[in-house]
Order: structure tokens, then C-alpha cells, then sequence
């Protein structure tokens, strides 16, 4: 009788590590030589582990869901035979208690070696002084070999540079490397032009709603490839329209501002090229293209960037809109937004006019097809019909997802938000 | 289009069939050595499976369900005939003598081939994909040159039909009329590559290109593969040129150990070929014309039990080699910059001690 312990081994070539899937058996379960006692799943492939000896599970020693080092006992039997004793063994076999590993040595079979912390006490070399690192020349050292052809080799040896040292430019080592390297004086190193205080820094934790936008925007910017188009405009008869607009009955209690404007502009161009109004869904390999417009409007709140969502915006009239974008502004400002109200967004206007820049490069919030950057409205010495004048012009970039969406489509969207805010009367034609 | 010409002499349902150019006469006695070496090679190749997911050995390339190709072939061969494997042929090591020990020795990492080849007639299992048809054609042209009547086999898989070495090969055994089979075991899969990414022609096909006969036999079937072998065998030493040999069968298990084809492939596909397993039907024809009874049935598969267990308890037990012996086996004779190497060697080792 003895407890033997099963330790993970390397199923693959050269894996470290593996995740125990399931086990077959438990804690007082009766195992027979090569029966499978569980599944593991290491980089490369989900197999079975057949038990190495016949006898009572006496313990699972790691939980199903772990992922573990190679040689790390997983479970312990208590073996009335051991492995190497089934029926008709040779008489001269040893017994597999006696020729299992060392505890302190991961064999090496095949790959590529064992990891640092997995190797035992290294064997010292009789009579031979630890030899101290003496850095001859410069910087950080690389593991792993060097790419260098054998002239240089005997230069670098020649010149006492050792070719580890040499900061890798990613090619092979080049004589040149290794003269500039035998110039460099070790006090250049020692003579670091840095400078930090900690007791003049603040560190924040990333949590709410900046954990959230850095969520959002990483997860968007390194998913949709994403390309910027840009106009100016005048919007001399948006302006005009915004003040006409204020007197009147129809927009009492509602805040009439170029932003809803831009919004209605923007709106009916996206009905009209519904095709930006979308969604790349990688899992089911499907565009999605929305027949609704719920338009989010990107806001500067004291909690930081929320983007609140106006639901069926397409289907709203021009006052309902405005009075819908003032509320949602307002919530938002307070900081009253609820999730739910931002979530379901299918296009995004961001309006960074007000923070007194002309454009930028929007990044998409996730799972949308576009968004449009509003500039601040200047004066602007303008060429119009034929003459130069002082007009009110506007930037407007928009971003999309280049993935479904290409560059002529993105382009006509935006130069017909354009072409409405010139001219704003088709905008009012629809009421 | 016609359905490609198979040579089968059992079927899976271990019915003996005719085929109208090959015959097999086969004893009862015969038969059951042939599916005693059968069961016996899955028994080992089931073993060192477990030995590779136990930690006993870094690497295994499965042979579950290319038996009958295996033994097949390898039972045509005669004494002093060459075989020229890949890595996976372990039926043909079986029936050409090699002890499995040795042969999982080099899985364990403890040698790189620890058998002779000229001892038994079966080279060193070659890693390099395709390379081993190029070794043997040239031994096979050695063998015209000695006007040896021993002819050669070369084993290689249907992945390495796309290989460079393979076709050249096929063009040098062509031309000059070498006494070489060339035993193709398509199991359909090269790793992850299914066969229809090797190939638009069957593969048996590409040998008349080349200028010589090919055949496809049913690789499930031992004795059709027997019969074909020994043919193809027979004409080498005839005199009258290499034979491709496209025995078609399945890769029931992994590539490697290394390798996980639920990946890949779909499991009603290896259930099918469970179906048209090579030990079933010469089990179920011994059985089923009374040439066999349950009591030697019972007793192989207790005779695969008991080399299983010894070969487990040689391969644990198996001590690690002698550094010394790397000085050993690459020059066939000694010579002083050798025996210096060796000794500085030697000293260098010397000067470790172990801490305690």
C-alpha cells in the first residue's frame, strides 16, 4: 500500500500548463490502470488522463476550473499495485514508486524546456568561482539567441562586447551595432535624465464611468477599423432657421439650438442611407441593418462621457425631437442618467463644437455604424457666390466602421448632412 | 463517374469476397497469427497512448485503425526485405521483429532510434515528412547494383504524396526500374488537411504519371492488403519496377498526442469508419466459419494484456542513456579529435557536483 501522486504532465510538446476540465472520479472512488480519471485543456488540445495506477482515490487536489503548472500533483491514490505490477508483469520490472521522478526534476522530454520557477537546485560546478556579471557595455540583455553572422561575431568578441547587451533593432546584429556599442562609456547609462515625485502625483482609480468609456472605446477602436471623413460648411440658413424656429407657438418649452438641427439633418440622411445605420455582429458573421433610428447624443457630464440614447428618433417631429434632445441633455447633465436609457443606441452624434474645437476623430461607441462630430460654429471669411464673406461655418467629421461600410458611402452621408444644413428648408418640408 | 476500383478480399462484415486479380490463400493457423499481430499492435498503440497522457513519454503518432494496413504489408515482406518507415508504422516494426521497447525509447526521449536497422530490416522511423521514399529508392538502387534479390518498401502517408521528395522519388524508382514498393497508407487526414486538399485524383491514380502501376486496396482489410503487397513485392524482385500502393484507410485516432482532431473533424465521420474496423472483421469471419473459438480469442487478448504491462514497466523503468554514447554511433570508426571531444566532454560533466 502506498499514496502515489499523479503529477499533470506534458501532454503536449513543450505545454506548461493546463486547465482541469472535469474529473471523472472522486474521493474514494476505486481507479483501474488506465482508466480516464479526467479531462484537461492545455493550449493546444481537450484530453483525457488515464490513471497510472490501480487503487482508491484518496484526494482531488486540484478543483475542476483550475488551470495548473506541468508536474503539479492532481490527485492522490492510494495503490495496492502499483502501475507498473498489472497482470503479468515481468518479475524484473521495477516497481513504479521507485522510478518516479524526483520531486525537485520536470522532465524534459521533448519542446522546448521547462519554465524558470519549475526547475530544481541547479548542479554547481566544482572549483570554478561564480563568475559576476560585469557588463562591458550598455543596456539590456535579451535572452535567447542572438542573430548575428560569424564576422561580426569575432568583431564583437574581439572588442569585448558581449552581443546580448546589444539593444535589439529586431534584425540580425550588424557591425555597426557593435562598434556603437563598444564606444558607449558605461556612466552614459549611469546618468539617467529622469525625474519623478510622487508626492506631486495623483493616481485615480479606473473604476465607473471611465472604466466604462475606456471598456467601450478599447473595445471599439481595436474591433472596427474606423475612417474619419470630414466637411465644412455654412450654416448661415441653419442659424437663420434656429432663430425663425424660437418664435415660434409649435417649439414653446422646447430649447432650439444648431444641435437639433444637426440632429434632424442627420437623421433623415441616415434614413435615406439606411446602410450606415448598422451593426457588424461578428459571432453570427452578419451585418444588422437597423430599420430604426435611436440616435445617441455624446455628453460632457461632471461623471464623465455618457452617450444617453433618443429611442425611434427617426419617427419623431421636429419639436418632439428638440423637446426629447433638451430632457435627455438636462438628465444627463445632472447626472440622473439611468444604463437602460444608453443602451440601444444605433448612431451617435457627439457635439465637441461646444468645447470650442472644429473636429476630431470619433471613436464609434461599440456596435454602432457611425458617428458624426459636430465643430463650434465660426465666422469665417467664406467664398459665397463668388464673393468673399464673413459666414458661419461648421466642421462636421464623421466616423464609421470601415468593415461594412466603405468610404463612398461614409462620404455621401456626411455631405448630405451637409447639403441639409446649408439649406434647411428640405428638413422643414417633411413636417 | 465509375466508382474507383478497390481490391477487397474481406469485407467489413467479414465476408470473403473474390476480386478478379488477386487471390490469398490463407490456413486458419494463418489467419489467426494475423489477427493475433492485429490485436497485439492495437494493445501497444492503446499503451503507449496512455504511457504519453501519463508523463512516460513526450510524443505518441497513434496507428488506431491502420493495423491491417500495417500488418498486411509488413507480414509480405520477407527476410532481408528493407523497410523504410515514417513514424507511425508500428505494425510493420511488429511483424519486422523491432521490440516495442526500443521503439517507444525514442518517444521517451531517451534515444533517437535505439533499434538497428540492419539488424531486422527496418530503418529508423523518419520525422522529416516524405524523405524516407528518397532513402529508400537510393538503397533500393544500391540493392540493383549488388544484384540482391531483396526488394524495399517505402511507407509514407497521403500528406506526404504532396511532398517534393516523394515525386522525386517516384521519378528515380521510375527511370531506373528500382526494386521499391511504395505503400501509401491514406488515412485521410494529413494533421488538419483532409485528403481532398491533397489531391484531385485519387492518389493511386498519380503513379501511371509517373510511369508505373498503381493500386488502390482496401487498407482495412489484411488479407487484400496481403495479397497486393506480396504481388507488388514479388515484381521487384522480378525485376520489373516499383509498385504505388494506395492503401486506403482512416486515422482513427489523433495525428499526435499534440493534436486534437474534434477540432477539425466531425465525429460521425470516424463513426463510419468504426464500422469498417480491421480487427472486427477478421474477428467476426474467424468466428463465424468456426475457425476460431472464444477460448483463443480470450486467450490473445489475455497474451496483449500481459506485453502491455511489461512494456509499461520497462518503459518507466527505463534508465536515462549514458552521455557518453552520443560519441558512439556517428563515425563508424574512431578517430583522435573524436576521442579528444570525448574526453573534454567527459571532464566537463565530471566537474558538476550535485548540491546537496
Amino acid at each position: 500500500m502506498a499514496e502515489q501522486q499523479f503529477r499533470l504532465p506534458d501532454v503536449g510538446e513543450g505545454l506548461t500548463e493546463a486547465e482541469i476540465l472535469r474529473w471523472y472520479v472522486k474521493a474514494g472512488d476505486e481507479v483501474t490502470l488506465n482508466q480516464m480519471i479526467c479531462e484537461i485543456e492545455t493550449a493546444k488540445a481537450a484530453v483525457e488522463l488515464p490513471s497510472p495506477y490501480v487503487g482508491t482515490v484518496t484526494a482531488l487536489l486540484v478543483n475542476a476550473g483550475e488551470t495548473v503548472a506541468v508536474g503539479t500533483p492532481i490527485i492522490s491514490i492510494e495503490s495496492l499495485t502499483s502501475a507498473g505490477s498489472g497482470t503479468g508483469a515481468s518479475p524484473e520490472a521495477p516497481p513504479i514508486q521507485d522510478t518516479e521522478l524526483p520531486k525537485t526534476r520536470t522532465a524534459v522530454l521533448v519542446g522546448y524546456g521547462v519554465k524558470e520557477d519549475n526547475q530544481g537546485p541547479r548542479r554547481h560546478r566544482r572549483g570554478v568561482a561564480p563568475v559576476e556579471e560585469v557588463p562591458s557595455v550598455v543596456v539590456e540583455r535579451h535572452d535567447g539567441p542572438v542573430v548575428a553572422k560569424p564576422p561580426v561575431r569575432k568583431l564583437a568578441r574581439d572588442l569585448g562586447v558581449d552581443l546580448r547587451r546589444i539593444r535589439n533593432t529586431g534584425g540580425p546584429v550588424s557591425r555597426g551595432d557593435v562598434l556603437a556599442a563598444a564606444e558607449k562609456r558605461p556612466e552614459v547609462e549611469l546618468s539617467p535624465a529622469i525625474s519623478y515625485d510622487a508626492a506631486r502625483e495623483e493616481r485615480l482609480p479606473i473604476k465607473g464611468v471611465i472604466r466604462e468609456m475606456a471598456k467601450a472605446m478599447t473595445a471599439s477602436a481595436f474591433s472596427a477599423p474606423h475612417v474619419s471623413v470630414w466637411i465644412k460648411v455654412d450654416v448661415t440658413r441653419t442659424l437663420k432657421l434656429v432663430q425663425k424656429l424660437r418664435t415660434e407657438s409649435m417649439f414653446n418649452g422646447v430649447r432650439v439650438s444648431p444641435l437639433l438641427i444637426v440632429a434632424a439633418a442627420f437623421i433623415k440622411a441616415v434614413s435615406e442611407f439606411p446602410k450606415i445605420n448598422a451593426t457588424w455582429d461578428e459571432a453570427t458573421q452578419e451585418i444588422i441593418i437597423r430599420g430604426y433610428v435611436n440616435l445617441g447624443i455624446a455628453a460632457a457630464t461632471p461623471r464623465g462621457l455618457l452617450v444617453p440614447v433618443i429611442h425611434e428618433a427617426d419617427s419623431m417631429s421636429l419639436p418632439k425631437l428638440g423637446s426629447a434632445l433638451m430632457s435627455l441633455v438636462d438628465t444627463a447633465r445632472e447626472g440622473r442618467t439611468l444604463p437602460e436609457e444608453m443602451k440601444h443606441g444605433t448612431i451617435t452624434i457627439t457635439n465637441i463644437g461646444v468645447l470650442g474645437v472644429d473636429g476630431g476623430t470619433p471613436i464609434l461607441p461599440p456596435g454602432q455604424g457611425g458617428i458624426l462630430a459636430v465643430g463650434q460654429i465660426t465666422d469665417t471669411a467664406w467664398v459665397h457666390k463668388g464673393k468673399i464673406k464673413i459666414r458661419p461655418v461648421c466642421e462636421l467629421t464623421l466616423s464609421f466602421d470601415h468593415r461594412m461600410i466603405d468610404g463612398e458611402l461614409g462620404s455621401r452621408v456626411v455631405a448630405r448632412v451637409a447639403q441639409l444644413l446649408n439649406d434647411p428648408r428640405e428638413l422643414l418640408a417633411t413636417e | 463517374m465509375a466508382q474507383e476500383r478497390l481490391v477487397q478480399l474481406l469485407t467489413p462484415e467479414g465476408e470473403r469476397v473474390e476480386d478478379p486479380e488477386y487471390s490469398i490463400e490463407i490456413s486458419t493457423e494463418e489467419l489467426k497469427a494475423l489477427y493475433r499481430d492485429l490485436v497485439m499492435v492495437r494493445r501497444f498503440d492503446v499503451e503507449a497512448t496512455a504511457l504519453q497522457r501519463q508523463g512516460e513519454l513526450g510524443l505518441w503518432a497513434q496507428s488506431l485503425g491502420q493495423e491491417a494496413a500495417q500488418v498486411g504489408s509488413g507480414r509480405a515482406l520477407e527476410q532481408g526485405d528493407y523497410a523504410f518507415p515514417t513514424y507511425r508504422e508500428h505494425g510493420v516494426a511488429w511483424c519486422k521483429g523491432v521490440d516495442p521497447v526500443q521503439l517507444l525509447g525514442m518517444f521517451r526521449g531517451v534515444n533517437h532510434g535505439g533499434w538497428d536497422p540492419n539488424e531486422n530490416g527496418f530503418q529508423l522511423y523518419t520525422i522529416v515528412i516524405g524523405a524516407q521514399t528518397l532513402h529508400a529508392t537510393g538503397y533500393a538502387m544500391g540493392l540493383m547494383r549488388d544484384k540482391s534479390d531483396r526488394a524495399v518498401i517505402a511507407y509514407f502517408g497521403d500528406g506526404a504524396s504532396s511532398q517534393g521528395d516523394v515525386n522525386e522519388a517516384f521519378v528515380f524508382a521510375s527511370v531506373f526500374q528500382a526494386p521499391v514498393v511504395f505503400f501509401c497508407q491514406n488515412n485521410q487526414w494529413a494533421i488538419s488537411q483532409p485528403i481532398e486538399g491533397q489531391t484531385r485524383v485519387p492518389l493511386y491514380r498519380r503513379a501511371s504519371g509517373f510511369g508505373f502501376p498503381g493500386i488502390r486496396v482496401d487498407g482495412n482489410d489484411v488479407l487484400a492488403v496481403l495479397a497486393v503487397t506480396r504481388e507488388a513485392l514479388a515484381k521487384v524482385r522480378r525485376g520489373e519496377g516499383p509498385t504505388f500502393i494506395e492503401a486506403f484507410t482512416y486515422r482513427m485516432g489523433a495525428h499526435t498526442t499534440s493534436d486534437d482532431p474534434s477540432r477539425y473533424r466531425l465525429a460521425s465521420d470516424l463513426e463510419v469508419w468504426k464500422l469498417k474496423d480491421p480487427i472486427e472483421r477478421v474477428k467476426v469471419h474467424l468466428a463465424r466459419t468456426g475457425q476460431a473459438d472464444s477460448v483463443f480469442f480470450a486467450e490473445v487478448n489475455a497474451q496483449a494484456e500481459e506485453m502491455a504491462a511489461t512494456l509499461r514497466a520497462k518503459i518507466i523503468g527505463m534508465p536515462d542513456p549514458d552521455p557518453d554514447e552520443m560519441f558512439a554511433h556517428v563515425y563508424a570508426e574512431p578517430h583522435a579529435p573524436l576521442a579528444r571531444e570525448r574526453e573534454e566532454f567527459k571532464n566537463y560533466l565530471a566537474s558538476f557536483v550535485d548540491q546537496p
